[in-house]
């Protein structure tokens, strides 16, 4: 068993905030990493030809925007240690605010509320200039649900 | 139409719309169904290994979900418009009901109830074979006729 639970204790103690991406199947696939950036973390999805949505424009695939501030979001939970368990997405709402262009995507989160059972986050992905993101999430995860 | 015709666009759908958009492709995207008049598409996704989010339990990852939503959505567009006009998703809710069961197909059904002149209106829909019992429920705007060509444009069929 792997248990995420403890690569996220694990990425906590290092300081290695990229551990929990590579621990998860579909992160690893995608090309969505992380890192510490300061005192948050900076998700990134790197470019690869499957991730386009339209080729005609290019632009990339809406769905993969989704996950890397999904996963972006997360992380950043992680890192903060808010809640013993692995968050679960309750729900997420993505504004597309610009198309992303075939090339590297990063993406940063900020606790917007901290709560005993539910965290608040808002995430923005964006490609050169982080003022124009090209897209901006908020998410509520479940922390505690025992 | 006839189930012959329906089966025939909806095979040469799959020859176009997820070949089309690479990222669809990469995710083993099928078109299953399609109702016009309701302006209703209906999308799969195989369960992988590679599209799972916790290794623990086996279940797929939230973004997984989302691509197939927010596909499923567009593909609902286009049956509602039956015109291949290009598009770009606006927003994206998802609320995720419960947990997808590992080893199981996801499928999506989108509803496209509402298009104004620049603005396409969607609920949809994500479960295993039971509409009932989903796995999550989106909501999403898409805007028409934005740049870029359409992702479908399927010779001899809905142009």
């Amino acid at each position: 068993m792997t248990d995420l639970a403890s690569i996220a204790a694990r990425a906590r103690a290092t300081g290695d905030a990229g551990l929990l991406a590579s621990a998860i199947p579909y992160c690893r696939w995608l090309g969505i990493s992380a890192s510490l950036d300061g005192d948050s973390v900076l998700g990134r999805l790197t470019y690869q030809d499957m991730l386009v949505g339209n080729p005609s424009v290019p632009a990339l695939h809406g769905g993969t925007i989704g996950a890397l501030l999904e996963s972006t979001a997360i992380f950043e939970i992680v890192w903060r240690g808010a809640g013993a368990r692995l968050p679960k997405t309750i729900d997420i709402t993505v504004d597309y605010l610009r198309s992303a262009r075939p090339t590297d995507v990063w993406a940063r989160g900020t606790i917007t509320k901290q709560g005993r059972r539910v965290v608040n986050v808002h995430v923005e992905a964006y490609q050169d200039d982080a003022a124009k993101p090209v897209a901006t999430a908020d998410a509520h995860f479940l922390v505690d649900d025992e | 139409m006839h189930d012959a015709e329906k089966a025939e666009i909806i095979e040469r759908l799959n020859g176009a719309f997820p070949q089309f958009v690479p990222h669809n492709r990469a995710l083993g995207m099928r078109f299953v169904d399609f109702d016009r008049e309701a302006g209703v598409a209906v999308m799969s996704l195989p369960w992988e290994p590679h599209l799972v989010g916790n290794p623990d339990t086996g279940v797929l990852h939230g973004g997984v979900v989302t691509s197939l939503l927010d596909a499923t959505c567009g593909a609902a567009v286009f049956v509602r418009m039956w015109v291949p006009i290009p598009i770009a998703t606006l927003d994206l809710r998802i609320d995720y009901l419960r947990p997808a069961t590992p080893r199981l197909a996801v499928v999506a059904k989108a509803t496209c109830y509402k298009v104004t002149r620049h603005v396409a209106f969607l609920r949809a829909l994500a479960f295993h074979d039971d509409e009932a019992d989903p796995i999550a429920s989106a909501a999403g705007a898409f805007m028409l006729s934005t740049k870029g060509s359409p992702a479908v444009r399927v010779e001899g069929g809905p142009r």
